[in-house]
């Protein structure tokens, strides 16, 4: 007779009262491996609330971003049709002439290249220009008055009240100019503004043939809601008379646009620190659930299921990893705080910073699907554990293939790293190319920590002493995360590494002038009239005439007989001016690459011109298509004769279109001067002589130009490295999560070891080689990785030439090794302190 | 078919034979080569009586607790225990038998060392959903002793101790069968006797039947039946109580 197989009900509360009671002891501990998550979710909130922030300001503000309800902008004349419909629109108008030019401190000499805006009209009529005083930027037009950037106040020690030449006139500094509408901090540093009024520009002199001047026109509607509609009925009108129109909602999406990609940036940035926490996440989870074999195999003899013992511990990952995606919240919701101060010097409006619950709900939610996620291939493996290692652990590995529920749990995580990857994207292709980057990139770090391990493994003499062998055999422990740490820190490292050496690698694409014969200050806007004169002024400062060309305005009327109208995937050929020039000769910086080059025609000859080929294959515009130019006013058909290489990068003046000598020779046209000035100095008095003698000359000091471009990306750079700092602290936290995670290993470790004789310095010795060559797998990994990217970027996308730079590459690696030490000396000091016999009987 | 018996409901039917081993073998693959660990082990055990396996280490004799147990499945032969074919189920059929039916004694006492000793003796209780836990428990650390420490962690109490906590969880599910592996493995002599005493006790009060894995031949001559095994196969079997 036989019994029936026993029905077994467990009350799914007491697997919570379970999962409770076995994560007794251990909570700390599992808080750890999860901290290393709440950095990567803390970045994501603080993103996710920056961007909700932002949204809602743009949408709060938008109209103070453009000032005005409608903006109609060109850098064409305005034809009389155009002037008529303008006259028709708003209820109240206002215009505005923008263009380059010199402004002149009477007081101490100084001068500098500024936007100038000649304004007419109560512009703006949404926000304000910022003044100081406040009255300043309402009482300017009444007079010969300007408002001067705040930037420029304190280059030149300015003051309210002092005078400035702009062109042939004197104006009074009315008041500093702090904020005008749409304008960024970094945007007022790279080109400071100054206001005069516009009835006056005229006297200035300033406008003369080639000035590049934008005319805005600014509208206000008592009923603004037809706008938009207005603009798309009008746009192709727009269009022919060289017009670009802005309203409120253009300018909202605009901005919001802009941001986009820095938003994305920061997320992406927020990501990697989430994956490499993750990372640190799965191999806790992996050595926590080893640790709980003699206990799951005990309660598996007394009866309970696979199933049950694995949501016991899925239970515990849920809660720890729902604490942790809180936590990470709640420093997230603090970190976006810091975000606006930045990001402030990119930002045009004032941001207000407040809880964005959907930020928060979005980083917790994402907090627990990924920690549940990387925390269930070992969780899985619970399941797979037999009640036979309760009395010892059998002879063949039960559970070591994964099985189909792994691989699908695999699945799940690229899925969701794709899925992630795609709502910032928005794009599949850059969702799979980013996706592919960092798979690539871990696979890479494996093989080549794999590698170095390798190496060191065969180059370690056997005669070298013993600390050092079992300093290197300490990586080899069983359930060691050698690899998994090399992973994480190297990722950050490369992630780092890779910022500095791009950020470099940008400086010395812009570095135009080092050596003592490169030009270092370009002058133009020269009229015909004034180019005997500045040559003569260069000279008797004893500068080199380093590089003098003509200047030629021109547009692109026809290419092989269709217009603009005709030639509708190519307007853009059509819409730009294009400056051009004349010579006999090509310079240094241009190479033919198809074609033959004319350097001199005779009248009534073919005109045949030389194009950059970049410029070409953008126009569309092949060998011996023909091109008809209106130099402004007159027709020149030409033929393309040549394409060139342009080397861009080059201290001279380069064009995209070069006509020979022997046509344009009449054209209205200006020059340019570049010379070589030996200080700081001499720079500032030629300058200032320049702008006296030649009010409408623009000068260009091109070490400034450097230092400005320096401080951007600086600017940017610290952007990038504040996000990268989210990866390498994450890094950090796995890494301090692995020392404790193995702290009884290391403990039993260190007792044999006493109890053999070794003195605490001798451990402490042989712990500090392991971390050392940790440091070095990691590092090097991580720096061969951010060599090898930098590399491929500067060849294939910046087209510069990259050595990395050896100190600093040689300090970034000393100090990853160093921090690695000594965490994980000082997380081991402990064991040390105490003698063998306590520390077995707290361990036993 | 087997239909089923809500464990509320208990009914247990007793058998003369409540443990019948048939041409049970056990084959490892290590190494790339097989391993027979036991060849063609056949016996049966009395519901009630005392049984010691002894061998030398090595022998299989943990191997076979392990396979008598349902903690394994043989690679050849039948296991019958209380009349199921343990054989024909899969782990979480094996695990609700166990927790039914088997009570068990490890050589380190394997407690779970965050749950405090009484939690630890309600462990197999709880698992099968009994009422009265509480102080069914309670009363089973009183009878080993131990009723004042049951707040204690594992970590609080000494080898001997944690044993009896062991014992008291073993029997608190009044198992049929109760293995014990090495129960005395980690014990010095004193405490040994103080644990097998406890153990024999209580046996005998709730009637369950004993089998125990141990190379302690004295403590084997306190059984009624002592099955030697050495190199896997059963050498000889004293006194021998099975029914054919």
């Amino acid at each position: 007779m036989s019994n029936s197989l026993p029905k077994q009900s467990v009350p799914f509360s007491w697997l919570f009262k379970m999962a409770w009671r076995d994560s007794r002891k251990n909570r700390a501990r599992l808080l750890l491996f999860i901290s290393s998550i709440i950095l990567g979710i803390a970045a994501l909130v603080a993103v996710y609330s920056f961007k909700d922030n932002l949204q809602k300001d743009i949408d709060a503000q938008a109209k103070e971003l453009t000032g005005a309800d409608l903006v109609l902008d060109s850098r064409k004349g305005v034809s009389k049709a155009m002037q008529k419909m303008l006259d028709t629109l708003g209820n109240e108008r206002s215009q505005e002439k923008t263009f380059a030019s010199m402004i002149y401190f009477q007081k101490g000499g100084g001068s500098r290249l500024v936007q100038m805006k000649a304004l007419e009209g109560n512009y703006p009529y949404y926000g304000s220009i910022e003044t100081i005083p406040l009255a300043a930027a309402e009482q300017f037009q009444s007079g010969r008055n300007a408002l001067v950037d705040q930037t420029l106040m304190l280059q030149f020690n300015a003051k309210v009240g002092d005078s400035v030449k702009v062109g042939d006139l004197n104006f009074k500094i009315l008041g500093t100019l702090t904020k005008a509408p749409g304008q960024t901090g970094i945007g007022a540093t790279i080109a400071p503004t100054v206001y005069i009024p516009l009835q006056l520009l005229g006297k200035t002199n300033l406008i003369k043939t080639g000035s590049r001047i934008n005319n805005k026109f600014y509208f206000r509607y008592n009923d603004p809601s037809g706008i938009d509609e207005w603009v798309k009925k009008n746009d192709s009108k727009l269009e022919q008379e060289g017009f670009d129109a802005d309203t409120v909602e253009s300018r909202k999406e605009q901005t919001g646009r802009s941001f986009k990609d820095v938003n994305r940036f920061l997320a992406l940035s927020g990501f990697i620190a989430l994956l490499l926490g993750c990372v640190g996440v799965g191999s806790a989870i992996h050595v926590y659930i080893q640790e709980k074999l003699s206990a799951i195999a005990t309660l598996r003899c007394l009866g309970l299921k696979s199933r049950h013992a694995f949501l016991i511990y899925l239970i515990q990952v849920f809660f720890i990893g729902l604490i942790a995606a809180v936590l990470g919240a709640a420093l997230g919701t603090g970190i976006q705080f810091l975000l606006p101060l930045v990001l402030k010097d990119f930002l045009p409006i004032e941001i207000t910073m407040q809880v964005s619950w959907p930020a928060v709900g979005q980083g917790i939610l994402l907090g627990l699907i990924i920690s549940v996620l990387f925390a269930l291939p070992s969780l899985l493996s619970v399941r797979k554990i037999s009640p036979l290692n309760a009395i010892r652990l059998s002879f063949e590995k039960t559970g070591e293939k994964r099985d189909f529920l792994t691989w699908v749990v695999y699945l799940l995580m690229a899925a969701f790293i794709l899925a992630f990857t795609y709502l910032q994207m928005k794009t599949w292709l850059q969702t799979l190319v980013f996706t592919a980057s960092i798979a690539i990139a871990f696979l890479l770090l494996i093989l080549l920590s794999k590698i170095l391990m390798f190496l060191v493994r065969k180059l370690l003499p056997n005669s070298s002493g013993y600390l050092w062998r079992q300093g290197f055999a300490n990586l080899y422990r069983p359930n060691n995360q050698t690899l998994m740490l090399t992973v994480s820190i190297g990722l950050s490292t490369a992630f780092i590494c890779t910022l500095f050496f791009v950020q470099g690698i940008l400086m010395s694409r812009v570095t135009l002038s080092s050596g003592n014969n490169q030009p270092n200050m370009v002058m133009f806007d020269i009229q015909n009239t004034q180019k005997g004169g500045l040559d003569s002024l260069t000279k008797a400062f004893k500068l080199p005439l380093m590089n003098q060309v003509p200047v030629v305005t021109m547009r692109i009327e026809e290419i092989n007989g269709k217009k603009a109208s005709a030639d509708t995937n190519n307007r853009r050929a059509y819409r730009n001016e294009i400056r051009a020039t004349y010579q006999d000769t090509l310079t240094a910086a241009e190479k033919i690459t198809a074609g033959k080059w004319t350097g001199k025609i005779k009248p009534n000859e073919t005109v045949y011109i030389s194009l950059d080929q970049r410029y070409a294959q953008q126009i569309h515009v092949e060998l011996n298509d023909k091109i008809l130019f209106n130099v402004q006013g007159m027709m020149i058909p030409t033929v393309v004769g040549s394409l060139r290489e342009v080397n861009w990068s080059r201290m001279q003046t380069n064009f995209r279109v070069v006509f020979p000598a022997g046509i344009l020779e009449e054209a209205p046209q200006f020059h340019v001067l570049m010379t070589r000035v030996p200080s700081g100095a001499v720079s500032a008095r030629f300058q200032g002589e320049v702008v006296q003698k030649f009010a409408n000359v623009s000068v260009v000091d091109l070490d400034l130009v450097l230092k400005l471009l320096d401080e951007l990306l600086s600017k940017i750079g610290f952007v990038i490295q504040f996000m990268a700092g989210f990866s390498m602290v994450t890094g950090w936290i796995v890494l301090i999560s692995s020392v404790l995670t193995s702290k009884n290993q290391r403990i039993k470790e260190s007792i044999l070891l006493r109890t053999m004789g070794a003195s605490r310095k001798q451990i402490l010795a042989i712990n500090a080689i392991e971390y050392f060559f940790l440091g070095v797998f990691a590092a090097g990994a991580g720096l061969i990785l951010a060599i090898s990217g930098s590399w491929a970027l500067a060849k294939f996308t910046f087209d510069a030439a990259f050595v990395p730079p050896f100190i600093s590459t040689l300090l970034l690696f000393g100090s990853i090794v160093l921090l690695v030490v000594i965490t994980g000396v000082l997380s081991t000091r402990s064991i040390l302190n105490q003698p063998p016999l306590k520390i077995l009987r707290t361990e036993s | 078919m087997f239909g089923y018996i809500y464990t509320q409901t208990l009914k247990i039917q007793l058998l003369e034979s409540i443990l019948n081993i048939r041409n049970v073998s056990k084959i490892y693959q290590s190494a790339g080569r097989e391993l027979t660990v036991l060849d063609n082990i056949n016996f049966s055990i009395k519901a009630g009586s005392t049984v010691a396996i002894t061998g030398p280490s090595g022998s299989g004799k943990t191997t076979l607790l392990g396979l008598c147990a349902g903690l394994d499945r043989a690679s050849s032969g039948t296991v019958e225990l209380n009349g199921i074919a343990l054989e024909k189920l899969n782990e979480d059929q094996r695990a609700a038998v166990r927790n039914q039916y088997v009570g068990f004694i490890f050589q380190n006492f394997q407690l779970l060392p965050t749950l405090t000793a009484l939690e630890n003796v309600m462990v197999p209780l709880e698992l099968r959903g009994a009422k009265n836990i509480r102080s069914n428990a309670l009363a089973l650390l009183d009878k080993v002793g131990l009723a004042d420490r049951s707040h204690h962690y594992p970590i609080q109490l000494s080898g001997g101790e944690q044993q009896r906590i062991s014992l008291a969880r073993a029997f608190s599910n009044q198992p049929a069968l109760l293995f014990a592996d090495e129960p005395t493995g980690n014990l010095d002599a004193e405490t040994s006797e103080k644990v097998i005493k406890l153990l024999f006790d209580l046996n005998k009060d709730a009637g369950t039947t004993l089998i125990i894995v141990t190379h302690d031949l004295e403590l084997a001559a306190r059984t009624e039946r002592n099955i030697k095994i050495k190199g896997g196969i059963i050498i000889s079997d004293e006194n021998p109580t099975y029914v054919q």
